[in-house]
């Protein structure tokens, strides 16, 4: 999988209050919630992304709550996926439940700026900076999260496994 | 080689003899918890693959407690899935607004969680159930949704880092400043993926009550869980409760720690959490003037019976200052009740308190006590995220029960003994 964007760059501790302040986590539209993404710290973002954007984060990306609105609003507004130097565990976990890749890299997260062109291939975990020429290699994903994003997201992996559907 | 406490269980559930950090595992659970903001979208979920079964409905909690009573008809009508899902698939522990509590504070109440348990929760403050010795973690809704179906999880097993603390409490410090103090020193991201086992002299003596509040924040230093041995407290505590036979686990002699931090709490003041992260500490007495415009007491964290003794010991006879909001919220129905026998909730009447039935609330930003741009807090709860409470320019510090309840006095952050002492005892 490669996805290809603009970057939107973030600091340390994001935590999921800035991603979707609560008053919005209490529903199932996907839409609504993107329109609320990182409201805390840039009330204009979700007018601002467009579709394969990529976010890049520092330390303890996602720390918080277990509100799995926070990766879903972030998905909803186009991202394509998340670098950063390193995730809190409840969010990297909801992250690849459904389906929204995320990419441990520090030197990622050191020398990429925001507005960068960035082009990442999620298999081999190579980050090529586009706008900079450099390329850069992110940890590679466990097999088991990259089984979970083939199948687009934890329940359809378990519905394939339950013979749902 | 020895096991932690953590591995032990996880080995257990997993059909092991042992595990080792890193090492990716499936699960079988014991309990699952889910609440009104987690569980609707993880029913959307299994209904959206069709799934018509849970794979055991006993296992399963459902309790309304963030945005109930509802708040607003979207609360309504989630609560209502909720309650839907919990009769169309005969989940017995399914708690209603008049006998629910906060999740984290009823379930340990009614016996639901005990020792060696595997528990997991659509809530990130599910590890506040390790402090029966249970492991005890934090999903979203889509694990959630997972768990109901198939009654297991896979985790990967995390590395355990260890906390000693020795030494006394001074007057007025509580199991909360310790937990604060432990997160001010190591991070909000000092123990990301790992278990914070909690022990030492000080632990020995603490009560459950103590025991939850600090179990409950060991997420706020991104820890998996936060857990304790099981001791002659915590059978007492079980002893009119369980619900079912536990099983003990023990961390052996020479299990490893990644690394053991030893904490002399003798001179430890009460702390306080300055905006806007719950490790930005300090010890009262450095706070400064900081005037405050809204007083919560109560939570997951601090809402037990024990919390709101304490809170009265320092409203008992004074008022909460002009124009200032005290909110008190039982953390059960149980508590609530409690609290009235005591003749704490007059306590708190006579303080121009507003007393609340059991809800998460404005720990959240959601109801009952939202803050206004500029306003400021001073709280029991254990977040202070930019617009936890309310508006992305309101603050919140967070503090022990006692502090929380002498700043309402003052209407600035105080110290217990600015009011306490000034009553003359």
């Amino acid at each position: 999988m490669i996805f290809k964007g603009r970057v939107w760059k973030f600091g340390d501790d994001v935590d999921t209050d800035v991603i979707i302040p609560v008053q919005y986590t209490n529903g199932t539209d996907v839409k609504e919630m993107a329109e609320h993404c990182m409201e805390g710290l840039d009330p204009n973002f979700h007018s601002k992304v467009n579709t394969g954007d990529i976010i890049v984060g520092g330390n303890n990306f996602g720390c918080g709550s277990s509100r799995e609105p926070a990766p879903l609003s972030i998905k909803g507004a186009g991202i394509s996926c998340i670098i950063a130097k390193s995730f809190a565990r409840i969010f990297y976990r909801n992250s690849f439940n459904i389906g929204l890749p995320l990419l441990e890299c520090a030197e990622a997260s050191n020398s990429i700026q925001e507005g960068d062109e960035i082009e990442v291939d999620l298999n081999l975990g190579i980050i090529i900076n586009l706008s900079r020429g450099e390329t850069l290699q992110a940890k590679p994903i466990p097999q088991f999260m990259q089984e979970l994003i083939q199948d687009g997201g934890l329940i359809k992996h378990i519905a394939k496994q339950l013979k749902f559907s | 080689m020895g096991m932690t406490i953590t591995e032990k269980i996880l080995a257990a559930h997993s059909g092991k003899d042992a595990v080792s950090p890193g090492e990716l595992i499936n699960c079988e659970i014991d309990v699952i918890m889910g609440h009104d903001l987690s569980t609707p979208l993880a029913i959307h979920e299994i209904e959206a693959i069709g799934a018509s079964k849970v794979f055991n409905p006993s296992s399963i909690v459902l309790v309304p407690d963030h945005f109930t009573p509802n708040k607003d008809i979207k609360a309504a009508e989630n609560c209502k899935k909720m309650r839907l899902f919990a009769e169309q698939h005969a989940i017995s522990h399914y708690y209603e607004v008049g006998e629910m509590g906060i999740a984290h504070a009823l379930l340990p109440e009614k016996g639901l969680v005990l020792p060696g348990d595997l528990v997991i929760g659509g809530d990130s403050h599910t590890c506040t159930y390790g402090a029966v010795g249970a492991f005890s973690t934090g999903v979203g809704s889509t694990d959630l949704a997972a768990a109901m179906l198939t009654g297991q999880i896979w985790l990967k097993v995390p590395s355990s880092r260890k906390f000693v603390y020795h030494g006394s409490l001074q007057r007025w410090v509580e199991a909360k400043d310790l937990i604060l103090y432990t997160i001010g020193d190591i991070g909000i991201d000092g123990a990301t993926y790992e278990a914070m086992e909690f022990t030492g002299e000080v632990i020995g003596r603490l009560p459950m009550s103590g025991r939850f509040t600090m179990a409950n924040m060991a997420i706020e230093a991104g820890a998996k869980n936060g857990i304790f041995e099981v001791d002659n407290i915590t059978l007492e505590y079980l002893e009119h409760r369980a619900q079912r036979p536990y099983q003990i686990f023990q961390s052996d002699e020479n299990a490893v720690y990644t690394e053991v931090k030893d904490y002399d709490v003798s001179a430890i003041e009460p702390q306080v959490a300055c905006p806007h992260l719950p490790s930005n500490t300090k010890p009262v007495s450095q706070v400064g003037d900081i005037n405050i415009d809204q007083v919560i007491i109560g939570s997951c964290t601090n809402g037990r019976i024990e919390d709101l003794r304490i809170a009265a010991r320092v409203l008992r006879g004074y008022k909460a200052a002009p124009h200032l909001r005290l909110i008190i919220i039982p953390a059960t129905q149980a508590v609530y009740r409690q609290a009235l026998r005591e003749g704490l909730l007059e306590i708190f009447l006579d303080a121009n308190s507003v007393i609340s039935t059991p809800t998460c609330g404005p720990c959240v930003g959601g109801h009952m006590g939202v803050l206004a741009k500029g306003e400021r807090a001073i709280s029991t709860t254990n977040r202070n995220f930019v617009g936890r409470m309310g508006h992305p320019q309101s603050e919140v510090y967070l503090s022990n029960p006692a502090v929380a309840a002498a700043s309402a006095v003052k209407g600035r952050i105080a110290h217990p003994d600015e009011v306490v002492r000034h009553r003359g005892k």
